[in-house]
């Protein structure tokens, strides 16, 4: 445009493509020969994924239990109804597997109308905090209030309402064979995300100084029973943020009624080399989590694997039910066209 | 600007020469300003300006509100970056068109004019003229401000404007100075000049000026007459000299601009309803979610507070309910997206852009791009209904070329046969050395004729060199230049030249011309001017050998009528020429002669002047006398001219009408000419039913024609359907049917009413009617109880013209259509006068590259050739409406799909106003991830190319009917928007909230949802703007799939541990995208969710097109079609249709019965009078007139001495007053007819003085003339006598006075009027130089 050209035309526009919109394009139009193929192709697709996803899903088992009145927790549920919360309660559910788990087995814990993605509930957290960072582990951000401090202002590791409601059930899976119960072993680890685990949480760089040491000032949430850098008394590393569990817990759930990974099954020795053994199991629970404050359900979902996940019914058969919507629709296109206007008859004025 | 105005003006005082005293009432200075900003007040200014807009003070109250933190559900800066993008866009913007302001007013402000200052002329810019000025203009300058016209190098002061600029009149007028003033002559005297004027304040009537000049303790009343307003230009007037009156935004130009109205679309209107309800729709969400949020946080967050405590300021349910409100209205706000308001400027820029580039609207004989002076009207360009044309410049070229003629029954011009070969335009220059190059004529025979010395021809071309008004200038040998009053005249004449009859000058009694080549010098006796009654004008000569003639030309009905018997035959057959010529759309004029004896003449001659002379009834009487000579004339021939008509304007009328646009042409001509011009642009057709003319002078009349004029339609209607019902039954108003093939007229048959009622009868018009109302009769027809007649009775014409229309009433009919008919106009005009009606039309478009700049300054859209109007219309503003309506219908889509998810959110998370997406999603999804696919449909969209368009008009019509984007489909691209984010959030949550990732971990933590959801939301808008995008050019492909690589590129960097390093507690989904987008159940779960939001879309839209087809899919597949019956030339079908325009020549074959004829006069009266008076005679063409006829040698020495005097002007003390006996010989012509411009009241201090004076041909001085003094130095002032006396060749006479001159020159009043005295009793002493009466 700098250039200045002589001339009479020395104002005339550029004849480039661009400034005469005529650039090259492709139109394309929705005719029959285009969309009729396509719906029906459409239908077809979906219909082959809805029929192997259904197939797939097929081979996976799932049990659940809610555990919340079952059996003995009875009681437990009971004694979390009055405020004498820090008393232990240990209580033991039994379920009975029909058909083995084969491969993999995970363990979750599930929770019915735990409200984790309220929006004040979810900010009340300090991922600074979590991540190791001094300032914040002294002095919690604002948004963890009323979680930030306890009563005597000491600041609370790890602040806010996330992590002061994590979820302190434990639970111990025996299989029940006729030689008495075996103890299911449960892997507790690689249970949360790579990143999670790795980056976003991160423990106060200690400095040569021991855990407790570095979180020395701090209290822990104010339903703790155990402080944040004693939650895994098996596995020095597995404490303070960078605990499996509490990584879990931390990662909010989208809707009240949730699972959270608790464990995998550990395949390696007999009789749980091929997964679960059908027959009767108990779950042994220590009881500590109130739900009945808020109407809540707690149960322990058992469930296998496919390549793409657990076990899902919707998946499938909402592919299926799309693939034959397509489908007829596809069909009363074809019929309005063949009838109405085939060969663009409409077109033609 | 800002500067406080002092208390309204009672009335003005000017001082000439005095800038203290007039500084003292602080006139406006000369300086205009029309920018808003200067560097200082730019910011808060246009802060404050900007805010006025509701939608960026609502954004700046989310702003506030996000604040909160109780309430913000959304960081500040989502709201805040966009906001702040806006803004500064807008900011941009405005200071960019502040700028170009800035630069035209100073180029304004800058201009030169020579200012007297001190005695001494001094170049002054514009802006530094100051009330009370003398400056100086020169030949084809423009004005700088409004002036009093004190002095100019004419004679008698007077001098020629051309008031194009102000009030589109195309002929030039006159203006004379005060005679007082205009004897001051030039600087010298002008410096000492210190008059006083007293005048109205300023104001806008271009036509009225009153005032009164006071000097030398007398008084002078000033009129419109003295004055030379800002904006005229300077013609034919080598210079003149003016005092300053009013400047700058005093001047009556300024004061008639008013402030540019903010013109709106009627989108622009629409988007803002329904942003406004969607405020309400917000609003009901907000009560409704916050309703939920009460009875949620009732039964369940109450027992949810062990884990979540209520905010300690929130007590109960309700304040939470309260505070969750306004969460929610921040987090749904972006259903209304500030990116809304500055995409759609952004398009309608790029639109601007495309429209300033059309290479097809470059008009390369004036070297003018067309040009977008609004950006914010473009898409009304496609759904106007109305356009209103001026005539002169816009649909005609203002030029008048002789095209036909016939001769004796023989008629010339352009062979009718259009399939024949181009005709070679003839070559005059070896025939006649002094033909006008430029002169284009086809037809050899003509020349053959004159060439072998045809009497009637040589009669007929005699005729036109010596039967007008024109004045010539003849700088050097053969340099012939015509100053025509009005062009027919001109065309006219220079065909007389260039066919060997040259007409080379004239004197108030004589015509010199070289006929053949041989200089031949006729006496004038008389001529008979020229009136809107008589139509015809004469003139009255003696040729050399002393025979005297009467040659007269006129409209053929007034001539035909007075001529001799014995010419009925050819007669008739110069009528059918007539006809076919008028037919053609050519103006037409009969020309005869009379041969005259000199008894007759000397009886004729004595009875004229006793009319002329005559105190009462003198025009009657005049008239009565020249209908008495102008008999039993011999029929020569006629003519034909053809006015010009811009290249392409009867097609682009054409395909306008076709496309149901109406035109209405407002013109300020006579009824006559525009009658024709509607004709030969095809508006009016000999085909038309019936064409009424409104043309009654009183209320009644006007009423009463108006009345008639429907009825009639209606009763032809009426008996035109009976005839017709069978076959095309009932219709959709005018040229509805012509575009629809017959397999519709079933289904319209179905949808009309049987019988119509009385009041749609108007819209039901069958039959092409044309209206032509006059000036007089639509000022009565705009009265308002009037209104509505005519508004029904107008709308039902396939063609309106008005003719002698003001300015303002052009305004006038605008609004009233506007009023009464909600419908989109245009305004197209070329002059200052269409200012009023490109402002108030909804779009105003300028013809730029005539010399006026009013018109396109006041336009939104400017180019140089009316046809071009077709292209902006059909293809820029077709595509703009087109372009805007799909951006605005997905825009909305996009935005509900957006938005709508957190609604049902809501339900699930305690209506918490928790977001689905990541805070910077929401943050740039609208100015990011989904704005630039959107942005480039919205520019560079086109459903059909652009030859298509302009093939078939009547793609054109969704525009008017406002089909593509009305609050129908509002509601549907909303309720497909609901729909979108219902597939959005339940497919993900129902598959999610089971599912696992492949190691297990549940997929239904938030993150990952809302991750999911995002992705699917973008990959689902970006199918859907895939499947609106009907033009896919590389830009598109670039931006929707950059869009979409965006999009994961954005999310990935955003999730990298990087940024969650530096702000852990800002980044914390930190590797949510990598985990999440890896997972194959997700994009299951997409794809899912892509397929149930688009399949019934993709249904609905391929129904539509198959069963239903609107008229672009049908172009559009026929395009298809014929794209892939040959595939490699598919492009080329562009170039063919390119042309229209420009194939002008297609004259219509079939000729009408029709009885018309426009008459080629489009001057005025009085200008007889001035040529025979000699006033208007410049000294340089009277001694050229001597010079060619050769009378006496003396007149060159006179010439020489004048000339001399000139350039040696030495100082004249002002103070000496002395009579000037010599300068008013009794060969003084006397003024005649009081008509004339040149009489005015002005010169109050003389006598008036009746009766004495010498008699010449036409009249008496009824008022006096004070005598004649233009030359300006007393040592000239023998050689200036003697050059006026040469105006009436009476060389002996002069000599005889040019003896005793004084030197001085400056006239008192008192001398005048004594030399006047002397003057009068000499000039009946001496003999009449012409020697009429001989």
């Amino acid at each position: 445009m700098g250039k200045v050209k002589p001339g009479p035309l020395a104002r005339r526009p550029d004849n480039s493509a661009f400034k005469q919109q005529r650039l090259p394009a492709w139109s394309p139009m929705l005719t029959a020969n285009s969309v009729l193929p396509f719906f029906y192709f459409m239908a077809l697709i979906c219909m082959l994924l809805g029929v192997w996803l259904l197939l797939t899903v097929q081979s996976t088992e799932e049990l659940k239990l809610d555990y919340t009145e079952a059996g003995t927790c009875n009681l437990c549920f009971e004694k979390r109804n009055v405020s004498n919360a820090a008393q232990p309660c240990i209580c033991t559910a039994v379920f009975n597997i029909k058909k083995a788990f084969k491969g993999d087995v995970f363990f979750y814990y599930g929770l019915i109308n735990f409200h984790q993605n309220l929006r004040r509930y979810m900010d009340s957290r300090d991922d600074a905090q979590m991540v190791g960072r001094k300032n914040n582990l002294k002095s919690p951000s604002s948004y963890c209030m009323p979680f930030d401090k306890d009563k005597n202002g000491v600041p609370i590791a790890p602040c806010g309402a996330v992590a002061n409601s994590i979820f302190n059930d434990s639970f111990t899976l025996s299989y029940m064979t006729s030689s008495g119960s075996v103890r299911v072993p449960l892997l507790r680890k690689g249970i949360s995300w790579y990143t999670d685990k790795n980056i976003k949480y991160r423990n106060p760089s200690t400095e040569n100084m021991t855990l407790p040491q570095v979180f020395e000032g701090t209290a822990p949430p104010l339903y703790w029973q155990k402080p944040v850098y004693d939650l895994d008394p098996l596995d020095k590393n597995n404490n303070g943020f960078i605990n499996d569990d509490l990584i879990v817990w931390m990662r909010e759930a989208a809707f009240p009624n949730f699972k959270k990974l608790y464990g995998v099954l550990h395949r390696a020795n007999k009789p749980f080399m091929n997964g679960l053994p059908a027959g009767n199991y108990s779950v042994e629970i220590s009881y500590n989590f109130p739900v009945q404050y808020f109407r809540g359900r707690k149960e322990v979902v058992l469930t296998t694997l496919t390549w793409f996940g657990g076990q899902n019914h919707f998946l499938p058969i909402a592919y299926l039910v799309t693939s034959c919507l397509i489908l007829l629709i596809a069909i009363l296109l074809t019929v309005f066209w063949f009838k109405f206007g085939k060969n663009g008859q409409n077109m033609e004025e | 600007m800002f500067r406080k105005r002092p208390p309204p003006e009672e009335e003005r005082k000017v001082r000439a020469n005095d800038r203290e005293y007039n500084e003292k009432f602080q006139y406006a200075s000369n300086c205009i300003m029309t920018s808003k900003y200067n560097i200082v007040t730019f910011l808060p200014v246009n802060l404050f300006e900007q805010f006025q807009e509701v939608a960026n003070t609502y954004f700046l109250f989310l702003l506030i509100l996000q604040l909160i933190p109780q309430i913000s559900s959304l960081s500040w800066f989502t709201t805040i970056v966009p906001l702040a993008l806006v803004l500064s866009i807008t900011a941009v913007k405005d200071a960019t068109d502040d700028y170009f302001r800035h630069k035209s007013d100073s180029q304004v402000n800058n201009r030169q004019s020579q200012v007297l200052i001190r005695g001494s002329l001094q170049n002054e810019k514009w802006m530094n003229v100051r009330v009370g000025d003398i400056i100086k203009l020169e030949n084809n300058q423009f004005v700088a401000a409004d002036l009093l016209l004190l002095s100019s190098s004419e004679p008698h002061g007077l001098c020629y404007i051309e008031t194009a600029e102000l009030d589109g009149e195309s002929n030039m007028k006159v203006r004379q100075s005060v005679s007082v003033t205009s004897e001051l002559g030039d600087q010298n005297n002008l410096a000492s000049f210190d008059g006083e004027v007293v005048c109205e304040p300023p104001n806008n009537k271009l036509d009225r000026f009153c005032g009164t000049l006071y000097w030398r303790d007398k008084k002078y009343t000033l009129s419109n007459q003295n004055m030379l307003l800002r904006g005229c230009v300077l013609r034919n007037t080598e210079a003149c000299y003016g005092l300053v009156i009013f400047a700058g935004p005093d001047t009556k130009l300024m004061q008639n601009s008013g402030r540019t109205k903010f013109k709106r679309t009627s989108i622009d209107r629409l988007m803002n309803t329904l942003v406004l309800w969607i405020f309400g729709f917000l609003v009901c969400m907000g009560v409704i979610l916050a309703v939920g949020n009460a009875v949620w946080e009732r039964e369940v967050g109450f027992l949810f507070q062990s884990y979540l405590p209520w905010d300690p300021p929130v007590d109960n349910f309700l304040f939470s309910a309260f505070l969750s409100f306004w969460s929610y209205v921040i987090i749904l706000n972006t259903v209304v997206p500030i990116s809304l308001y500055v995409s759609v400027e952004v398009i309608r820029l790029g639109h601007s852009y495309f429209i300033n580039w059309d290479q097809q609207m470059f008009c390369s004989q004036c070297n003018t791009p067309a040009e977008a002076r609004t950006t914010t009207l473009n898409e009304e360009l496609g759904q106007v209904e109305y356009i209103f044309s001026d005539k002169t410049g816009t649909l005609t070229q203002n030029i008048m070329s002789f095209n036909k003629c016939s001769i004796n029954g023989q008629t010339y011009g352009e062979g009718s046969d259009p399939l024949g070969p181009q005709p070679k335009r003839l070559d005059f220059t070896p025939f006649n050395p002094l033909a006008d190059p430029d002169f284009c004529f086809y037809d050899d025979t003509l020349l053959e004729a004159v060439k072998v010395g045809d009497t009637h021809t040589h009669k007929f071309f005699r005729l036109l060199s010596l039967c007008h008004t024109v004045m010539s200038e003849e700088k050097s040998e053969g340099a012939l230049l015509y100053k025509a009053q009005s062009p027919d005249e001109g065309a006219l004449v220079t065909a007389a030249r260039n066919f060997g009859f040259v007409f080379r000058s004239r004197t108030p009694g004589t015509i010199t011309t070289t006929e053949m080549g041989r200089s031949v010098t006729y006496t004038l006796l008389a001529i008979l001017d020229f009136n809107n009654i008589r139509k015809r004008m004469s003139v009255i000569v003696r040729n050399p050998e002393g025979r005297i003639c009467l040659y007269c030309k006129g409209a053929d009905t007034v001539l035909l009528e007075r001529l001799h018997p014995c010419n009925q035959e050819l007669m008739n057959i110069t009528s059918d020429h007539l006809n076919e010529y008028a037919a053609d759309g050519l103006r037409t004029l009969a020309l005869a002669y009379r041969d005259l004896s000199e008894d007759e003449w000397e009886a004729w001659s004595e009875r004229h002047r006793s009319a002329a002379k005559a105190a009462s009834c003198r025009e009657d009487r005049l008239a009565a006398a020249y209908e008495q000579i102008e008999q039993d004339m011999v029929l020569l021939g006629a003519t034909a001219i053809e006015d010009k008509l811009q290249e392409g304007v009867p097609e682009t009328i054409a395909v306008l009408s076709l496309a149901n646009i109406k035109i209405w042409v407002l013109t300020g001509d006579k009824q006559e000419t525009a009658v024709n011009i509607g004709y030969s642009c095809k508006m009016l057709t000999d085909d038309m039913t019936e064409v009424f003319i409104i043309s009654g002078h009183t209320v009644q009349s006007v009423r009463q024609e108006l009345r008639r004029a429907r009825d009639r339609m209606i009763e032809m209607s009426r008996t035109r359907d009976g005839k017709e019902e069978g076959v095309e039954g009932c219709f959709m108003g005018n040229g509805f049917r012509e575009g629809q093939g017959d397999s519709r007229g079933g289904e319209k048959q179905l949808q009309c009413p049987p019988p119509p009622p009385p009041s749609n009868l108007m819209d039901n018009i069958s039959g092409e009617f044309a209206l032509v109302i006059n000036g007089h009769s639509l000022a009565h027809a705009l009265e308002a109880d009037m209104e509505t007649e005519f508004v029904s009775t107008a709308c039902a014409c396939k063609a309106v013209i008005c003719c002698r229309v003001t300015p303002l009433q052009k305004a006038q009919v605008v609004e009233m259509i506007k009023k009464h008919k909600k419908a989109v106009t245009l305004a197209i005009g070329d002059g200052a006068n269409d200012v009023s009606m490109i402002k108030s039309a909804h779009i105003g478009v300028g013809i730029s590259g005539q010399e006026g700049i009013q018109a396109v300054l006041a336009s939104d859209y400017s180019f140089s050739q009316f046809r071009f109007l077709q292209r902006l219309l059909l293809v820029h503003g077709r595509w703009s409406y087109l372009r805007m309506c799909r951006f605005l219908c997905y825009f909305f889509y996009k935005n509900f799909a957006f938005t709508m998810v957190h609604f049902w959110f809501g339900f699930y998370c305690g209506f918490s106003a928790q977001t689905v997406y990541d805070q910077y999603f929401i943050t740039l999804y609208n100015i990011v991830y989904t704005s630039l696919p959107v942005l480039a449909m919205g520019i560079f969209d086109q459903d059909v190319p652009d030859q298509r368009s302009l093939e078939y008009p009547k793609l054109y019509e969704p525009g008017q009917l406002n089909l593509l984007f009305n609050k129908r489909e509002f509601f549907i691209c909303i309720a497909q928007g609901i729909y979108t984010s219902v597939v959005l959030f339940f497919v993900p949550c129902a598959i999610l909230s089971d599912a696992t990732q492949s190691t297990g971990v549940p997929l239904a933590d938030y993150q990952t949802f809302a991750v999911t959801t995002a992705t699917a939301l973008v990959i689902v808008v970006s199918v859907q703007i895939a499947l609106d995008t009907g033009f896919w050019t590389v830009i598109n492909h670039v931006f929707v799939w950059g869009s979409l690589g965006l999009y994961f590129s954005i999310m990935l960097a955003l999730q990298s541990q990087t940024l969650f390093g530096i702000f852990p507690n800002q980044f914390h989904f930190v590797g949510s995208a990598q985990s999440t987008l890896l997972q194959p159940v997700v994009w299951l779960t997409i794809a899912l969710a892509t397929a149930i939001c688009i399949v019934p879309v993709l249904a609905f839209r391929f129904l539509k097109v198959d069963l239903k087809p609107q008229l672009s899919d049908t172009v559009r597949y026929t395009q298809l079609v014929r794209q892939k019956k040959r595939k490699p030339a598919g492009r080329s079908v562009g170039g063919a249709w390119r042309g229209v325009g420009s194939v002008s020549e297609g004259r219509l074959g079939a000729r009408g019965s029709s009885r018309r004829s426009g008459y080629a006069f489009a001057h005025t009266e009085g200008f007889g009078e001035l040529i025979t008076s000699g006033k208007n005679m410049r000294l340089s063409s009277l001694a050229m007139a001597t010079f060619a006829s050769r009378h006496s040698s003396s007149w060159i020495d006179t010439l020489r001495r004048k000339k001399h005097s000139h350039t040696n002007t030495p100082p004249s003390a002002s103070g000496e007053s002395s009579p000037a006996p010599s300068c008013v010989s009794g060969s003084i012509p006397p003024l005649s007819n009081s008509s004339s411009v040149l009489c005015g009241s002005q010169d109050a201090p003389i006598e008036e003085e009746t009766g004495a004076a010498p008699d010449t041909q036409t009249a008496s001085s009824s008022s006096t003339q004070n005598p004649p003094a233009p030359a300006p130095a007393s040592e000239a002032a023998d050689g200036s006598a003697q050059t006026l006396n040469a105006g009436v060749l009476t060389p002996a006479a002069l000599r005889s006075q040019g003896g005793d001159s004084p030197g001085g020159w400056t006239i008192s009043l008192g001398a005048v009027q004594e030399a006047l005295l002397r003057w009068k009793g000499r000039a009946s002493a001496s003999n009449s130089p012409v020697k009429l009466a001989e």
